[in-house]
């Protein structure tokens, strides 16, 4: 039985109202504006853009002002309105090797062709609390220095040489689309690393570091980390050629894997990837180590249980408008469905206390 | 006409310089054009979807959207023009679709002077700035020579 049940409107919109009133907060202190939001908590922005799967700066910084600062609430305002967008078209892969690196890093090779840029990093910040920051003041201007107008390689291209580690070659068949078509399994690694990309960092960070602890056998090092603007280019039908249609900045990390061979390879390193947009970079890492668990089965390893390696367990479980979704519905009206629990129980208990009493009796 | 390979190149590279300008400064360089035109598909916004590859040279891989706004028009003279760019700038969509079409005219010189130079200047005083901030965070190695020889 389905019943209706009526009368919560006017407690709804005196909620909304006031929710409205909070957002803002205390009146005495100055409106947050989206342009704030999008220049100053850029990297809130990045985490928006990437998990909402919708590159546009300004409406990520809206649904963060919007949401009040809870970023999966804006995740979840970005996600519904990229599916009132018509879709235009795919774009062609974009080239990470001609990236404009404002960040290039290695932890496998010191002196490597282009060099270790650090770009603008916390790494090697104190993590002390900045009390100047909570004062207005005016701020040093970046250093800069002669840039060599040179394309930055890849790490694995340089490895590659010498055939050491397992090489990433282009099959160009057309890769499957969640956005499109329900996630069903098996997932190849094409639809595994959409889903990664636009999974929980939160998630995304355990079940990495859950493979660093032992879950999965494998030790992975960040052969080459970089951050920087790569150019979109599409192909457009009325042109009859491609364009750029913009630039977006990205994330990209390679790991490089012991792999002991197989009967088919022989002994060499292997490779997680993650691109993710934005300066995301603890996201990319653990894309990149969660990737490279996952593919235990075509590199011929064993499966040994490992969240970390279960495609149905991390695919099913990392994406948060989903889990979120789900675990706070729990919390809408459920009264007849309690109705019948509460009934169930009452019942259990008089069929119960009908055996028990005579007994206490005896 | 624009059916040569140099001509498509150049028009390529017009279209992505225009597509790559942040929002709202190519409505603003086009503002003074005003030549008259009748749309052949008024500004839409809408998305598309990013691929990546798997190793960075490897199988294809969807990424995410972005969002793109396009339109086409036609000028008085019956040359076309497309605007593609990113964002949701419906004004710039307009300005980036008038400028194409005006590149191909006898206009095109204005265009080129109030529009794409300018562009293109900024552009790469942008790029430029930005690889010289990360040029300076370059890690310069050197060794510690220890022992005697």
């Amino acid at each position: 039985m389905y019943v209706a049940v009526k009368g919560g409107e006017r407690a709804i919109e005196n909620a909304h109202t006031w929710l409205a009133e909070e957002r803002r907060g205390d009146t005495d202190v100055a409106e947050l504006t989206v342009p704030q939001i999008r220049e100053q908590l850029k990297l809130a922005v990045n985490r928006v853009m990437a998990e909402g799967s919708l590159y546009d700066p300004d409406l990520a910084a809206l649904a963060i002002k919007q949401s009040r600062g809870d970023l999966i609430e804006a995740i979840f305002l970005i996600r519904a309105y990229r599916t009132t967008l018509p879709r235009f078209g795919y774009s062609e892969p974009v080239e990470t090797g001609d990236m404009a690196c404002e960040r290039r890093i290695s932890a496998t090779f010191k002196d490597l062709p282009g060099g270790q840029v650090l770009g603008p990093t916390f790494d090697y910040t104190h993590r002390l609390l900045d009390f100047k920051l909570a004062a207005e003041g005016e701020l040093p201007d970046a250093l800069e220095r002669e840039a060599a107008p040179t394309r930055t390689p890849h790490v694995t291209e340089f490895l590659n040489r010498e055939g050491l580690i397992e090489e990433a070659i282009a099959e160009d068949a057309t890769p499957p689309d969640l956005t499109r078509e329900p996630l069903e399994l098996p997932a190849e690694r094409a639809l595994r690393l959409q889903a990664l990309t636009r999974a929980d960092e939160g998630f995304t960070l355990g079940l990495a570091y859950s493979t660093q602890r032992g879950y999965a056998r494998n030790h992975a090092f960040v052969g080459e980390l970089r951050i920087g603007a790569v150019a979109v280019e599409m192909e457009i039908p009325e042109l009859g050629f491609s364009i750029e249609i913009g630039e977006v900045t990205l994330t990209e990390c390679e790991t490089v894997n012991q792999f002991k061979g197989s009967k088919t390879e022989p002994p060499q390193f292997t490779r997680g990837y993650g691109l993710v947009f934005g300066q995301s970079e603890r996201k990319a890492i653990s894309m990149a180590l969660v990737d490279r668990a996952l593919r235990w089965e075509e590199l011929g390893e064993d499966f040994v249980g490992a969240p970390a390696q279960d495609t149905e367990f991390v695919l099913y479980h990392g994406d948060n408008i989903q889990a979120t979704g789900f675990l706070e519905h729990i919390k809408l009206p459920h009264y007849v469905d309690f109705q019948s629990e509460l009934e169930l129980i009452r019942k259990l208990r008089r069929e119960a206390g009908a055996t028990e009493v005579p007994e206490a009796a005896e | 006409m624009l059916d040569e390979t140099s001509n498509i190149q150049e028009r390529k590279a017009w279209l992505s310089l225009m597509a790559r300008a942040p929002e709202g400064r190519l409505a603003a360089l086009a503002h003074g054009l005003r030549p008259g035109f009748d749309w052949l598909r008024k500004p839409e916004t809408g998305s598309v979807m990013l691929r990546g590859r798997a190793g960075a040279t490897g199988s294809p891989f969807n990424l995410g959207e972005m969002t793109v706004t396009r339109c086409s028009l036609k000028l008085t003279d019956g040359t076309v023009g497309h605007g593609y760019i990113q964002g949701r700038s419906k004004a710039d969509a307009e300005a980036a679709a008038l400028v194409d079409a005006m590149m191909q005219t006898a206009d095109a010189e204005t265009a080129r002077n109030s529009v794409i130079k300018t562009l293109e200047a900024e552009e790469t005083t942008r790029r430029d700035t930005r690889a010289r901030k990360a040029a300076a965070t370059k890690v310069e190695f050197f060794t510690l020579v220890r022992g005697e020889d």
